[in-house]
Order: C-alpha cells, then sequence, then structure tokens
C-alpha cells in the first residue's frame, strides 16, 4: 500500500494541479486571472517532468569525484528553458489583456461579450 | 523515506494553493499566491535534484513574472477595491467542469501504466541520458550535465528557445511599445497607479547597498553555470531584478540614462546574434553547426569551453534585456 502511494503519488497531484489550473482558465471571467490559472496549468507540466527525472537515492546532476546515481538531467534541460519560454508567453498574454483592457474599458469577458453583443445589434438595425 | 515526505508536503501545499488562488476574488491577493506557489515549485524541485530548474524558477516565477502581472494590473487600472464576480456560475461552469473532468480521467488513464516514481530502470533514464551522464565529463568536460546539455549537446534546441523569448519581447513591443497611453480612473485619482517607491529611505538606502551585490552575483551565475547550478538564463533574470530594484527606487529617468529602451532593443538582437554567430564560425572552421569541438584545433575540450561561454553569455544578454524592455513595456507609461 505504502509502496503504491510513493509510487504514483507526485502524478495524482499532477493531476488535480492541471484540472485546478485548466478550471481556473476556464469558469473566471477576468482575463489576469485566467493568465494566472494558464500558469497553474504550466507549473503542473513542470512537476511532471521533473518528477520523471527524479531517481531514489539519486543526486543532483553535477559531477562529483566518488561514484554516485544522478538523476536524469534531461527533463531537466527541458524544463529549464520552458519556464523562461513560460513567462515570456505570459508577458505577450499579459500585454493582451492590457490592450483589450484598454480598449474595452474592461477586463472580464462577460463585460466584453455584451459591449460585442451591443455593437453587432447596431449594425443589424442599421442594415 | 524522509524525502518522500517533504515532497508529499510540499506537493499537498501546491495543490492547496492552486485551489486558493482559483477561490480569491482579489486579484493583488492571488498574484502574491502565485509567487509563493512558484517558490514552493522551486523547493519542490530542489527535493526532486534539479537545482537549475529550481534556481530558474525562483528567479523567473517568484521574481519577475510576479512584477509582470502587478504592472500589468495596475496598467489595466485595477483596484483592489472593486467588486466583480470573478467565478463564472450556471452553464459556463458546468461546461468547464465537464472538460476538466474529461482531462482527469484521460490522464488517469495515460498514467496508469507510468514507471513508479523515482526508479532507475524506467524508459526515460535509459539511451540517451546514460550516455549524458557517462560521456559528457569526457566529451564535454563541463561538471553541470545540466549546462553541457543545455548549450553543446542540445544547443540548437536553446537557440529556438532563445528566438521564442526574443520573438516574445519583440511581440510585447509590438503590442504595446513604451508609450501607450493609459486610461487612468478619474475618480480614484492616480496615486495608487505608481510603480516607485522613491519615498521610502530606508528601502532607499537599503536597496542602493543590495544593487551592486545582486549584478556582481548574476555575473557569478553566469560564468559560473558550468560548474553549478546556473547559466545564461538565471543570469540573465536576476540582472534584470537587480535593475527593476533600481528603477523602483530611483525612478525610470535615473535608470534610463545607463540603459535606455533603445539600447535593450539592441542588447536582445546581439545576444541571439552572439548565440547564432558562434554557430556560424564553427561553421566556418570546418564542423557542424554549434559543434565547439573545431572552435579551438587541437583541443576540443577547450573548444567546447569556449563555446559553452559564449553562448551561455548571448543567453544572458537577450534573457535579460528581454525581460527589461517587457518591464519599460509595462510601467514605464503608470507615472507619467
Amino acid at each position: 500500500m505504502l509502496d503504491l502511494i510513493i509510487s504514483d503519488y507526485n502524478y495524482w497531484v499532477v493531476i488535480f494541479i492541471m484540472m485546478t489550473g485548466l478550471y481556473t482558465t476556464l469558469a473566471t471571467s477576468n482575463l489576469i486571472k485566467k493568465l494566472l490559472g494558464l500558469a497553474v496549468f504550466q507549473t503542473a507540466i513542470f512537476l511532471l517532468y521533473i518528477s520523471k527525472g527524479k531517481i531514489i537515492g539519486g543526486t543532483a546532476p553535477i559531477l562529483i569525484d566518488q561514484p554516485a546515481i544522478y538523476s536524469n538531467p534531461l527533463p531537466h534541460v527541458l524544463i529549464l528553458t520552458a519556464i523562461v519560454v513560460s513567462v515570456a508567453t505570459l508577458a505577450v498574454g499579459l500585454a493582451l489583456a492590457v490592450r483589450i483592457g484598454n480598449v474595452y474599458g474592461t477586463l472580464y469577458d462577460t463585460e466584453i461579450r455584451k459591449q460585442h453583443d451591443i455593437a453587432n445589434r447596431a449594425i443589424a438595425t442599421k442594415k | 523515506m524522509t524525502e518522500f515526505l517533504i515532497n508529499a508536503v510540499l506537493l499537498f501545499y501546491l495543490a492547496m494553493l492552486a485551489v486558493a488562488i482559483y477561490r480569491i476574488d482579489n486579484l493583488f491577493a492571488a498574484t502574491m499566491l502565485m509567487s509563493i506557489y512558484s517558490l514552493l515549485c522551486a523547493a519542490t524541485f530542489v527535493v526532486m535534484d534539479a537545482v537549475d530548474v529550481a534556481f530558474t524558477e525562483a528567479a523567473v516565477g517568484a521574481g519577475i513574472s510576479t512584477i509582470l502581472i502587478l504592472a500589468a494590473l495596475s496598467l489595466s487600472g485595477y483596484r483592489e477595491q472593486e467588486k466583480h464576480e470573478f467565478r463564472k456560475g450556471g452553464v459556463q461552469a458546468v461546461v468547464a467542469l465537464i472538460v476538466v473532468c474529461a482531462l482527469g480521467v484521460l490522464l488517469a488513464i495515460g498514467f496508469h501504466d507510468i514507471p513508479a516514481f523515482g526508479q532507475q530502470n524506467t524508459p526515460a533514464y535509459q539511451g540517451v541520458a546514460q550516455h549524458y551522464i557517462n560521456e559528457s565529463s569526457r566529451e564535454i568536460g563541463v561538471p553541470n550535465i545540466v549546462t553541457s546539455i543545455l548549450a553543446s549537446y542540445r544547443g540548437y534546441d536553446t537557440l529556438g528557445e532563445v528566438t521564442v523569448i526574443f520573438t516574445a519581447g519583440i511581440t510585447v513591443l509590438a503590442l504595446l511599445g513604451y508609450g501607450l497611453e493609459i486610461k487612468t480612473n478619474k475618480k480614484s485619482g492616480d496615486s495608487n497607479v505608481q510603480l516607485n517607491l522613491e519615498n521610502f529611505i530606508v528601502l532607499r538606502v537599503v536597496s542602493r547597498m543590495f544593487i551592486p551585490f545582486i549584478l556582481l552575483f548574476a555575473l557569478y551565475v553566469q560564468f559560473h553555470g558550468d560548474y553549478g547550478p546556473g547559466g545564461g538564463f538565471q543570469a540573465g533574470v536576476i540582472f534584470t531584478s537587480a535593475i527593476i530594484l533600481h528603477i523602483l527606487f530611483y525612478g525610470h529617468q535615473q535608470t534610463q540614462k545607463v540603459i535606455s529602451p533603445q539600447l535593450t532593443c539592441y542588447l536582445m538582437a546581439i545576444g541571439i546574434l552572439i548565440f547564432a554567430g558562434t554557430g556560424i564560425v564553427t561553421l566556418l572552421r570546418g564542423g557542424n553547426f554549434l559543434d565547439y569541438d573545431v572552435l579551438v584545433s587541437g583541443n576540443p575540450i577547450l573548444g567546447q569551453h569556449l563555446g559553452i561561454l559564449f553562448i551561455e553569455f548571448g543567453v544572458g544578454v537577450t534573457v535579460a534585456a528581454v525581460m527589461l524592455s517587457m518591464f519599460y513595456s509595462f510601467s514605464k507609461n503608470t507615472k507619467d
């Protein structure tokens, strides 16, 4: 039983965090809050990769003189660059949100949709 | 066992924080929770032996992205007192729940035959990973395996990542520029839209003493990345955080005397040019693109050292310039 918990615990938590992040993105109306949800979703993927790289009883993949078991360095490289790219994409998302907020005067997608509906109706009556 | 318990507690906290980020209505509080979340994530990475990743997450997630989100909040005129329904109800919430549950079920099915946590005989630990661990000291000669993979084995990949960051920097510039006019909320005035803390004397004096050490630390991380955790990505972000600290306490005018927005634009491109230029030099010397063995004739290990030094420097310059340029875009106009 204990072995089963140890062997799968990380993956269950990753699934839970991923679901929470996606739900935050889908079920909130504020654009910046959506981006926070997306960031949480991303970290779940980081955690998944790093969990895969870990070797029990291993050490960090920096070579030492004594013989040692090293954890898998490959996921570390992939995720290291992914983290920096994630902040770059977050910044692009924030810039888009700021521009949208600037044009519509609101950051809530429900309000933005309302404004769209009003504009569409105005166009329809003109025709 | 202790290792696993620490790991289990940290992951539990992370899950709770993820829920809290969803539930909390105040966006400033949500941003701070996100910062704590990133820091805990970094701690989890340390427990799982990913020191380089932890370093990056602590610098990027807890540092720069928090600042960018706060700047974006103030730029979009968000007020703490704002009362608005964040969470959607009704049909949308039900649909979102269905989608999320479907994702959860699919992931659970996908994970059920994944090898157990922390075992050595998994496919991921065989093949190329074994080659990196066993051969990198002979082929690259750098103790930090992560650095040798990042800069040498997968250098082409890293060039792509740096280009993505460069493109993101350009995109933010294209969207916001350095001169966006902000719709200010006339009623509540402009007083709490400021990002600078020039009026706090104690903080100012302390930060003035800190900035040189942070810059020095960034350089250490930059050039010591071969031997310990660190490298261009982390160093660039740490360097920028020192500059941002300077901006927060002394204002944009003072900082931009030293590093103007135009300069950050040039540096963004120069970093990538250093990176790709190293690849061109290796081509001209008769090797493959980004194959540093040929950089110094007759001494592949020295060539590898030089090549890694150059491209890590290029990465550091681009990352620092992009982050700083993004901060300029997000914050410049809140003051004037």
